[in-house]
């Protein structure tokens, strides 16, 4: 249904809006952006496509004057363009809207539209302003409400609208539909394309191919910071553009659903309140998990997930009835005596709550490993043991680091989660809880994280996957439920599920209804 | 402009290349400070580094740095086990007195028996002091979520009215003549802390601080109690993770440097100071703290810095005695030392860069 687009005239007709040729920007150790070049027509939608790593971010932070390119040169509407910082840009016509919102949740709506601003009307000139444009383009939005009130997709229409308001002739959006339920990805897609429309080009970085294929006009697809390819996104498959993307052909994984066993893991009526400020409490959650069976927990970001993993990991303890490892009360356990009772859970941040940066890949593998691997003998640590077990994941599970003795935030992100993941599922788990497990990971290191975790399912221990990629979930989950602001929806079989339905378990798009339908 | 910027790891030449530069450069610029001060600058950085070791009084000198060092390596090694797990407790100088006074009110309350227990009491009851007075940042800070660096901090003062207190009234001297003090130990044989190898000045509290540097590197780099000292200092989320309790960890940490701090007070007090008097301390626990971080909060290095900083203490009095250099200098020269090391330090994790590239494409 995200396939009808307007229709529009042809891209070659466009005046050309921003041109970059040459651009090549380095980093100690590794190189963003060689040689990069393509061109935006003025009011043309063009997708930056990339894996995590790929340098499509440094390209956008150059365009809009957070870096500055080593050479090479940008023009922007025919003059040269060389943004020595982000308000040169904004007063040129370049407006960004981030993945990770800059905002302040102790401020309304108004005041922090107004701090992003050079000179910020009087509050109340700009509270009409900010009502007008959000009537206009159809994103609904109160000036006076706390943004700590508000859900992701309603703080994503706060950088939005305050970038409107600057009536910018380029919108750069970064991953915007990360933080999006189906719903409302629809809602900002017809903004897009109104804005579009009326002239406005956009810049749209995304690895997710169904909404590049969905909404933009011309594709620049990037790997290992050098431009591989252009496209007309609707005239290829998501499979052609994955594989330019990737520079491989990729095989779903493969599936042997074991025997359906015994309950492994029981949630009862779960409440906990939230240790994160502005964090989400949870609600009631009751689920279980029998052996072999892999339940996927979708849900937009800051909905609990945090809050959930840290109740099942046992950072957070509970009352010990709420929680039942093999049908034993073990929600007043810590997260040793859980890992001893056959839990073991791996957080979403890897580089200071799975892993401790600084410290080397086998003392990170000592970090949780010490328990079910026996790597401690009356206090004192088996080191000689520990680097048997890190060498052991890295091998197994293709951690590509010139030695265990690394420190961990010396290894790229996929590395670092093959080697957290390997490091829980080697211990023989009878429960695996996962909280975003290919987060930042490219798709080829993606693919092996979800088939190393079906063999896991598959050899009988039970899994929880949360996970905000939906694709994921319905690639690797046998049961699913939705996380929506600290509620659990009641679990149900993934088979026959469709989009919509998923849509509506996630609680349609926040405060939209209204302008959804009324279009 | 010059930047700063992060090194993808940490140099491990200026791991170790930090304390010598540190030294050369408190050297330079202290020899400056003395020469401004009217005195030869050279002769005053002999004074203080050389002629303890080497001059015509070393004999008797060398042994002084033993009797400097062990104290401050003593609770240096305990400071660093919670710098390490990042509980940051300033007060060593307060459980110092307090342990001092503790361990020697058991003594006193005892005198004149002869027993060979009553010098192992005393020594528990010195470390039992210092941890108690530990204990109050570390419960206020668990409880009530308080800063343990203020409360440790201003607990000094308290210590310091106690012992102004407890040599003039109950643990005064009743055969002092009216003069404030408590008994010298140096006449009550059963709780002497006496030398051991006079030569080198080794007494108990020389052999204990080197006994807690060995013990506290296994500590670190084998057990698990360390392990999780040092992962809560570096990633207090993975920590938590690990299974690492909070509470736990802040009481550990803060009692282990109260105690060690107490054990210095009471080996100090029953041996090179001797008695119990209003000034008994005398910087110990806060020149520790520069101590710990010379030491690079590694307890081998700790040794090492001790003695660097027993130097500057006993070479400080040479120069103060022979020069007429008043002490508040020798004080500013020791904080000089750790302004320094503190300042190279930046260059483990960061380099200098002339931004000579970006600066071609900004003038374009």
């Amino acid at each position: 249904m995200t396939g009808t687009g307007t229709e529009r005239g042809s891209t070659a007709a466009r005046p050309e809006l921003l041109k970059i040729s040459g651009v090549t920007k380095a980093y100690p150790g590794v190189i963003a952006n060689s040689d990069v070049g393509f061109t935006v027509g003025e009011g043309e939608v063009h997708a930056l496509l990339g894996e995590n790593g790929a340098g499509k971010s440094t390209l956008v932070k150059m365009i809009y004057g957070l870096v500055r390119p080593d050479s090479g040169s940008m023009t922007f509407r025919g003059q040269p363009y060389t943004p020595a910082k982000p308000a040169e840009a904004r007063r040129l016509g370049v407006a960004m809207v981030f993945q990770h919102f800059s905002l302040f949740e102790a401020l309304n709506v108004a005041e922090n539209v107004a701090l992003g601003m050079e000179s910020p009307p009087p509050m109340r000139e700009l509270a009409s302003r900010i009502r007008a444009v959000s009537e206009e383009y159809g994103l609904p939005l109160d000036p006076d409400r706390m943004v700590g009130d508000l859900s992701a997709g309603e703080r994503q229409r706060v950088e939005i609208i305050r970038c409107l308001l600057q009536d910018p002739k380029l919108l750069i959006m970064d991953e915007p539909t990360s933080v999006l339920t189906p719903q409302e990805v629809e809602i900002l897609f017809k903004t897009l394309r109104q804005l579009s429309s009326e002239g406005t080009a956009i810049l749209y970085i995304s690895h997710k191919l169904e909404e590049i294929r969905a909404l933009c006009d011309e594709a620049t697809i990037l790997r290992r910071g050098k431009v591989v390819g252009t496209c007309t996104p609707r005239e290829r498959t998501a499979r052609e553009m994955a594989e330019m993307m990737v520079g491989a052909t990729l095989t779903p994984p493969e599936r042997h659903p074991g025997e359906k066993g015994p309950v492994a893991l029981g949630v009862s009526d779960l409440s906990v309140a939230s240790p994160i400020p502005f964090g989400t409490s949870l609600k009631n959650v009751s689920f279980t998990v029998a052996k072999g069976e892999v339940l996927g927990i979708a849900g937009v970001a800051g909905n609990g997930q945090d809050e959930l993993l840290l109740a099942l990991s046992g950072e957070l303890k509970v009352e010990p009835d709420r929680l039942r490892i093999a049908s034993h009360a073990a929600g007043d356990l810590g997260p040793v005596e859980r890992r001893k009772a056959g839990l073991v859970s791996a957080p979403e941040d890897r580089y200071g709550h799975a892993a401790a940066p600084d410290m080397s890949l086998i003392e990170n593998a000592f970090l949780t490993g010490a328990v079910r691997r026996g790597l401690v003998n009356r206090g004192f640590i088996d080191w000689g043991k520990t680097r048997a077990f890190a060498e052991e994941v890295i091998a197994q599970y293709d951690v590509r680091t010139p030695g265990p003795e690394v420190a961990a935030r010396a290894l790229s992100g996929g590395n670092l989660q093959k080697f957290l993941m390997g490091r829980e599922l080697n211990q023989a788990p009878g429960v695996i809880v996962i909280n975003q497990p290919t987060w930042g990971v490219d798709a080829a290191a993606a693919a092996a994280i979800r088939q190393a975790i079906l063999d896991r399912a598959a050899a009988g221990a039970a899994v929880v996957v949360i996970s905000q990629d939906l694709d994921e979930l319905l690639e690797v989950s046998d049961v699913f439920a939705v996380l929506n602001e600290g509620r659990l929806t009641k679990p149900v079989p993934v088979q026959g599920l469709t989009m919509d339905q998923i849509g509506l378990m996630m609680g349609g798009a926040h405060g939209m209804e209204v302008a959804h339908h009324a279009d | 402009m010059i930047r700063l910027e992060k090194r993808p790891s940490p140099s491990r030449f200026w791991l170790y290349a930090t304390p010598p530069v540190a030294v050369v450069l408190t050297m330079i610029v202290g020899g400056i400070l003395f020469a401004a001060m009217g005195k030869n600058p050279v002769a005053v950085i002999r004074t203080i580094f050389w002629d303890p070791l080497f001059g015509e009084f070393a004999w008797y000198l060398r042994g002084q740095l033993l009797v400097k060092a062990g104290p401050l390596i003593l609770i240096a090694i305990g400071l660093a086990l919670g710098f390490r797990a990042g509980i940051w407790n300033i007060g060593a100088e307060g459980q110092y007195i307090m342990g001092a006074i503790c361990g020697a009110a058991v003594g006193l309350a005892v005198f004149p028996t002869e027993n060979r227990l009553i010098f192992p009491a005393m020594v528990i009851a010195g470390a039992f002091g210092g941890w108690l007075w530990a204990m109050i940042p570390a419960i206020l800070k668990t409880r009530f979520n308080t800063n343990e660096i203020l409360v440790s901090l201003m607990l000094v003062y308290v210590a310091q009215t106690i012992l102004a207190k407890a040599s003039t009234s109950f643990l005064k001297n009743p055969e002092g003549m009216g003069f404030p003090g408590s008994r010298n130990f140096s006449t009550y044989p059963a709780a002497k802390n006496g030398y051991l190898v006079e030569s080198l000045g080794l007494h108990w509290g020389g052999v204990a601080a080197l006994v807690t540097g060995v013990l506290a590197y296994i500590l670190l780099t084998r057990h698990i109690a360390g392990f999780q000292i040092r992962l809560a200092g570096q990633a207090p989320r993975a920590a938590r993770f690990h299974g690492v309790n909070p509470t736990r960890l802040v009481v550990m940490c803060m009692g282990i440097s109260g105690a060690l701090a107490g054990l210095a007070g009471l080996f100090e007090v029953t041996g090179p100071a001797g008695q119990i008097t209003i000034d008994f301390n005398t910087g110990y626990g806060f020149t520790a703290i520069i101590v710990a971080f010379l030491g690079r909060l590694n307890p081998l290095g700790i040794v090492l810095a001790g003695f660097l900083m027993a130097l500057t203490y006993v070479g400080g009095e040479m120069a103060a005695t022979n020069l007429g250099l008043p002490s508040a200098a020798i004080q500013v020269f020791q904080g000089m030392l750790l302004f320094f090391l503190l300042g190279v330090d930046v260059l483990t994790n960061y380099r200098f860069r002339l931004p000579a590239a970006a600066a071609t494409v900004g003038a374009k």
